[in-house]
């Protein structure tokens, strides 16, 4: 398990490499947590190119810092996703107020728009 | 019911790094019949969802053993993963999509709603103080086709 940030403007482009499950979250939210408070963060993007698995302790996980980040009036976003990651998401209605990009690049501007 | 051609049972401690050594196990196992690379990662999905109930709300992070039997037929799966936990009150409201015993800990409740939409068949039998078992099985079409 590796998290990787990344600023771009004002958005953190969160990279999770590994799997994402019960164990690994508490880890991932702490990372994520103080990330988001030491630099100026305004939005989240999680990308997902490198999650070789997910289970639904990924839509915790997500739905979390997503409430953290409106705290701060933010936005969240999640790219780069894999079919089986993709249809969690959307049994959950996670994908209602989280929007999933084909890119990283489309994300980051739609953000920040 | 028909014989199944192979058979393994293991036995764990209720540590959450086991929820990747249970999947791991399970799709290792599942990997003889050659099924699609999707397949196995909707059964490791499923596994994962199982383990990790019996280890949160069984044993409610306590300690105790989590135990798996996996069962392969000539195209299909049946896993069982049973705890000596706390067991459910009520099943059918541990099964609603969204319902969480524990929401203070920031989980889904959607662990057994995975478990159905990735897997054919789920049952769950469940004793209050005695412990919870769910059963779940998998065809591959890959195979069956």
């Amino acid at each position: 398990m590796h998290i990787k940030f990344t600023n771009r403007g004002t958005t953190l482009i969160i990279g999770i490499k590994g799997e994402l499950d019960h164990h690994t979250a508490e880890y991932v939210r702490q990372k994520i947590d103080s990330e988001i408070l030491k630099s100026t963060t305004r939005n989240i993007v999680f990308d997902f190119s490198e999650l070789s698995f997910m289970d639904s302790s990924g839509i915790g996980v997500i739905i979390g810092r997503y409430k953290n980040i409106l705290k701060l009036n933010g936005k969240a976003a999640v790219v780069n996703i894999s079919d089986q990651i993709m249809r969690i998401l959307s049994m959950s209605g996670i994908l209602k107020i989280i929007p999933v990009y084909k890119s990283l690049d489309d994300a980051v501007s739609a953000l920040q728009e | 019911m028909m014989q199944p051609i192979n058979e393994v049972k293991v036995e764990f401690i209720s540590k959450s790094s086991n929820e990747s050594f249970a999947r791991i196990v399970a799709a290792a196992f599942v990997s003889q019949l050659d099924p699609t690379v999707e397949e196995l990662t909707d059964v490791k999905t499923a596994v994962s969802e199982a383990v990790t109930n019996a280890i949160i709300h069984g044993y409610e992070n306590g300690s105790g053993y989590v135990r798996m039997q996996c069962k392969l037929y000539a195209d299909s799966v049946e896993i069982q993963i049973e705890d000596d936990g706390k067991g459910i009150e009520d099943i059918e409201l541990a099964r609603q999509p969204l319902y969480t015993s524990k929401p203070e800990l920031e989980r889904s409740g959607m662990g057994f709603t995975v478990m159905e939409s990735f897997m054919d068949k789920v049952d769950v039998f469940s004793e209050p103080g005695k412990g919870t078992k769910v059963v779940m099985f998998k065809t591959f079409k890959s195979i069956s086709r």
